[in-house]
This record gives structure tokens, sequence and C-alpha cells, in this order.
């Protein structure tokens, strides 16, 4: 056993009424599929934000939060292919706060970084950055996107060490890394976890400063 | 061939060897099957360069998708990366080309793709990342909606989705360039003349058809 390992259970149970989490994955790739359902069994888990570039599918992954009434506000930038939640925001039970998938990005990788917003020409002249600060910069203009945090990210990662190093698996990669550095506990659901000096030093892509908690995978059919 | 491969065959022709390529979703998929894999690469949005072919039947990795969350393989000299990073590489300029679909164009050549008046705005994705970002844009869009109404307008209807006009508009009867706040005919396909152009387009337009991709097709 290692310290950081944990159950899925015990490693959200921290997780508070009203609590904003960032959650990994494209869709249902490199979503961290054990931990959601775990969620759902946590009975302070409810009136949630989520930041993730969509919300799971149609009663998968994310989706299955949002059909238990878990989920109150959705930020993403990709919501669409989802039919419930398109239904919950007519319904007005679920705020949805649309972002441009490069802004989302980099509003997570400038939340763990330590900076406060950015300049970007994403967005610029469009109802998606009404009312932002504009800026000339070098004569291109430029509006302000602030970064995001969040008290919990629940990441999906490939393999872990026990230091709580990770490596990913090809596209399920995606926001998984960003997010691992942009929330106060950060929980990484992993395929394995191995002795620390098995992963090569140059395949690591989060170190282990990042991450707070190893939960592993029960591979949860998505 | 289906109206949508045949605008995508179209739009590859302006698409130079070597360039590094990002496809939008909808007809801009189509565009792989017409590219040369082994003289472009194929970037995708949620984190690889060097996008291979569909997978064959059963060897499909769920851990491998495009951004249309299709199965997809990586060419030898692919790479990973974290969204942030694939969206540095697009705002950055580092992408050459982005192929994009449209619900409309306006007469200076900037689209509308993201929202339907009326309509819940629940979908962005990396559609206005692209359109600032990529070097060279372009949109490939059928030349009428289904109601037979021109989609390459005087003035967009729909929320733009940049400021920036697109580079280059491919539809299955034309193909336009946006150039100095304006669009211009420069291509007419097969069994299209100008006439019919012009009754299916709302924009005000000028011709200089390129005679040279036409007579080196002949």
């Amino acid at each position: 056993m290692t310290p950081k390992r944990r159950s899925a259970a015990d490693a959200v149970a921290t997780i508070r009424p009203g609590a904003t989490l960032m959650v990994g994955g494209f869709g249902l790739v490199g979503a961290p599929l054990t931990l959601i359902e775990a969620v759902r069994t946590h009975s302070d888990a409810h009136n949630l934000t989520i930041i993730s570039n969509n919300l799971g599918e149609p009663g998968r992954g994310l989706g299955r939060l949002l059909l238990d009434g878990l989920v109150r506000k959705a930020v993403g930038s990709y919501f669409t292919s989802n039919p419930d939640v398109v239904r919950a925001h007519q319904e007005g039970s679920l705020a949805v706060e649309l972002v441009p998938q490069g802004t989302l990005a980099e509003s997570i990788r400038a939340g763990g970084a330590g900076i406060g917003g950015f300049y970007t020409r994403t967005g610029l002249g469009t109802p998606l950055t009404a009312g932002c600060e504009e800026r000339v910069i070098r004569g291109t203009r430029y509006v302000l996107q602030e970064s995001r945090r969040a008290d919990v990210a629940l990441i999906r990662a490939k393999t872990a060490d026990e230091l709580g190093n990770l490596t990913y698996a090809k596209t399920a990669r995606n926001f998984n890394p960003d997010m691992a550095t942009a929330a106060d506990l950060v929980i990484a659901e992993v395929d394995e976890i191995v002795p620390v000096g098995t992963l090569d030093p140059e395949a690591i892509v989060t170190p282990h400063l990042f991450v707070d908690v190893l939960v592993l995978s029960e591979r949860v059919s998505a | 061939m289906s109206i949508q491969e045949k605008i995508a065959a179209r739009a590859v022709a302006h698409i130079p060897a070597g360039a590094v390529v990002n496809l939008g979703i909808g007809i801009p998929t189509y565009v792989a099957d017409h590219l040369p894999l082994d003289s472009v690469a194929l970037h995708t949005e949620n984190g690889l360069l060097g996008v291979g072919p569909t997978p064959g039947p059963g060897e499909a990795d769920p851990d491998l998708v495009h951004a249309g969350k299709q199965p997809v393989t990586a060419r030898p000299g692919a790479s990973y990366f974290a969204s942030s990073a694939s969206f540095a590489m697009i705002r950055g300029g580092h992408v050459d080309v982005a192929v994009l679909g449209a619900l409309q164009v306006d007469a200076t050549g900037r689209i509308a793709n993201w929202a339907v008046p009326g309509k819940p705005v629940l979908g962005v994705g990396g559609a206005m990342d692209l359109l600032v970002g990529a070097r060279t844009v372009i949109v490939t869009t059928t030349h009428t909606a289904k109601d037979g109404s021109p989609k390459i307008v005087d003035k967009a209807t729909y929320p733009l989705t940049a400021q920036r006009p697109v580079d280059v508009v491919v539809t299955e009867a034309a193909t336009f360039r946006a150039r100095d706040g304006g669009l211009v005919l420069t291509e007419l396909a097969d069994g299209i003349d100008i006439d019919w152009v012009r009754a299916h387009t709302d924009a005000p337009f000028a011709v200089e058809l390129d005679t040279s991709r036409a007579a080196a097709r002949a």
C-alpha cells in the first residue's frame, strides 16, 4: 500500500455539496468512470458545478450524474450531442456556461500555473466574450479570459508509480494533464500502480507533485 | 458520390502538400478520405498530430479517437499531447489549414457555424479557436440549405463564429476566395454555369475564373 492510494469511495468522500469539480475526458474517452460512479454514491455530492469538455454521453459517464440530478451547472465547450443536457437546460434545472474549447483548456492550464487570466483572440466579437475587457497588443485585438480552478479534479491516466507520477494513453490524455494542475484536491484513476523507478522519467507527463490520491480503475464499462 | 463527398473532393485541391491540416466535424471529415495521408499531417484538437486511416473491423482502440469521437489510427511519426498544447498549436498559428463546415457565409467571407437563432446554444467546440488561429481556413458547405435558400448571404442572420473571414469557400457547385472584404468566384464545378451560381447565391461576388485548374483537368 502507498500513502496516496485509496478506494474510489474514500477518495471522493471529501467532496462537499456545491463543490466545483474538474473532470477529464473528451466525451467518454479519458473520462474517470470509476470515480464518477463513486461520486454518484457519495451523499454529499450534489448541487455540483462540473467543468468538463462535455457532460459525458446520454446516461453514460458524467451523463449519469446529470440524470441523477446532482449537477447544478456545467462548464464546457460542447453539449449538443447529449439530448439530456439540452432538455435539463431548457427545463431550467441545469445552468450551462459555454466556453470555446481552446479557451477552456487554456483557462485550466492558467489556473494551475498561478495565472489570473489571459488575452486571446478566440471568441472576440461573439456573445461568448460579451462584456469581457479588450486590449490591443502589437496591433491585434484580444479579449481577457479569466483562469479557472476547482475544488477537486477527477482525472484518468494510464499508469502511476507509487509517488503519483502519471503517464497517459493516446488521446485519452486530452484535458487530464491540465486539470491535474488546477484543483485543490487531485484524484487520479489509473489502470495500474507500479513501483517508483519503473516509469521512464522522459515518459512521465504529470509529475507527482500535482497528484494527491490514486485510485485503481475498475474499468467501468462505458 | 454523395454531395458531401463531392464537396470534400473539391476542397482537397486547395490543401498543399506538406501541410498540417485540422478537419472539423461534418463535411470536412470526408476530406480525410481524399487526402494523401503520406503528404500531409492531420491534427485533431483532442490531442493527436498524425491521424491515420480508420481502423479495420475489430481493430478500434477506445483510447484513440478524433475530434468527432470516431476511432482512428496513428501514423508513424504521430504524437499525443494535452488539450492546452493542442490549442496552443491552433491559436499560435502552427496549423496550416483548417477545413470547417458552415451554416452561413457572409459577403465578406465570415462564417456562422456554431449557433442557430431561437435554438439553445450548447455547443461551440474548437471552431472559434480554429478560425482565429489556422493560417488558412477553407470552409466546406452545401451551396444552399435544405429548403433551397442560399447559404452564402449578404448579411449573416446567424451569429458569426469569428470576425476573421475564411480564405476559401467550397461548395458542390463553386469555389470562392475571400479577398479585400468581398467574395471572388474562382471555380465552377462541371455542369454549373455562372447563372446558376448567381441564382443560388445571395451575396454579391466578383468573377475571376481560374482557367488553369480547369485546363489541367481537361
